[in-house]
């Protein structure tokens, strides 16, 4: 069952990037990255259990924290570029 | 026994959250707009991770890696809320409308300033903007 579930993470891991590529605005592809990033980390931790080597939780929790960071650290660059651009142009 | 008794159990907590995740993956590709995908994905993506690291905590023992999964359990209880709110939060502030002109606090606001000019283009944000 751990195979089972290490597959679907990959099918919702591909999906999500197809979200990524296509998503019409930035929030989209943010969202789509997000997804991307917990599917990675619950993804390690199946590794992990596959394969039988705990040291790749360490990797898991590290990659957690930064997806996290990230995804906050991008939606502060992007929050008020709407509002910016029809200042501008007013 | 007990031990048979958790494998079964954890068996079917990662089944449900393959399933969960699966079902969230095809929400966020085939939903009409932003809120409604973004509705489907952070809900199923909760659900989902704390089903999986549930079910690998079943298996795992007692031991460092169960402390370990329990520290990614409680990290993604906490920051996969945060981060869909924020995203929520950034995309209303970008004025990401639905199409019907709902899921904004500020349109009443954006009429009375923007009738001097006529109706914009401002209710739908083009979907080729980035």
């Amino acid at each position: 069952m751990i195979i089972a579930t290490a597959i679907a993470l990959l099918v919702v891991m591909v999906l999500a990037l197809v979200r990524a590529l296509l998503g019409p605005t930035i929030h989209d592809r943010i969202l789509a990255v997000n997804v991307f990033g917990t599917k990675t980390v619950l993804l390690i931790s199946v590794i992990c259990f596959i394969s039988g080597r705990p040291e790749f939780l360490d990797i898991a929790l590290v990659y957690a924290l930064i997806n996290f960071v990230s995804i906050i650290g991008v939606l502060k660059y992007f929050e008020y570029q709407g509002r910016d651009e029809r200042e501008g142009m007013q | 026994m007990i031990d048979s008794v958790l494998a079964i159990l954890s068996a079917v907590m990662l089944g449900l959250g393959g399933f969960f995740m699966v079902s969230g993956a095809i929400g966020l590709l085939r939903f009409p707009d932003f809120y409604s995908r973004m509705h489907a994905a952070s809900m199923t993506d909760t659900l989902g991770s704390y089903l999986v690291v549930g079910g690998l905590m079943l298996t795992a023992g007692w031991g460092l890696p169960l402390f370990k999964l329990a520290l990614i359990l409680v990290f993604i209880f906490f920051t996969s809320p945060t981060a869909g709110h924020a995203l929520a939060k950034s995309a209303q502030h970008c004025d990401l409308r639905l199409p019907g002109g709902g899921a904004s606090t500020k349109k009443a606001d954006n009429e009375i300033s923007g009738s001097a000019q006529g109706p914009d283009s401002r209710d739908v944000v083009s979907a080729d903007r980035v």
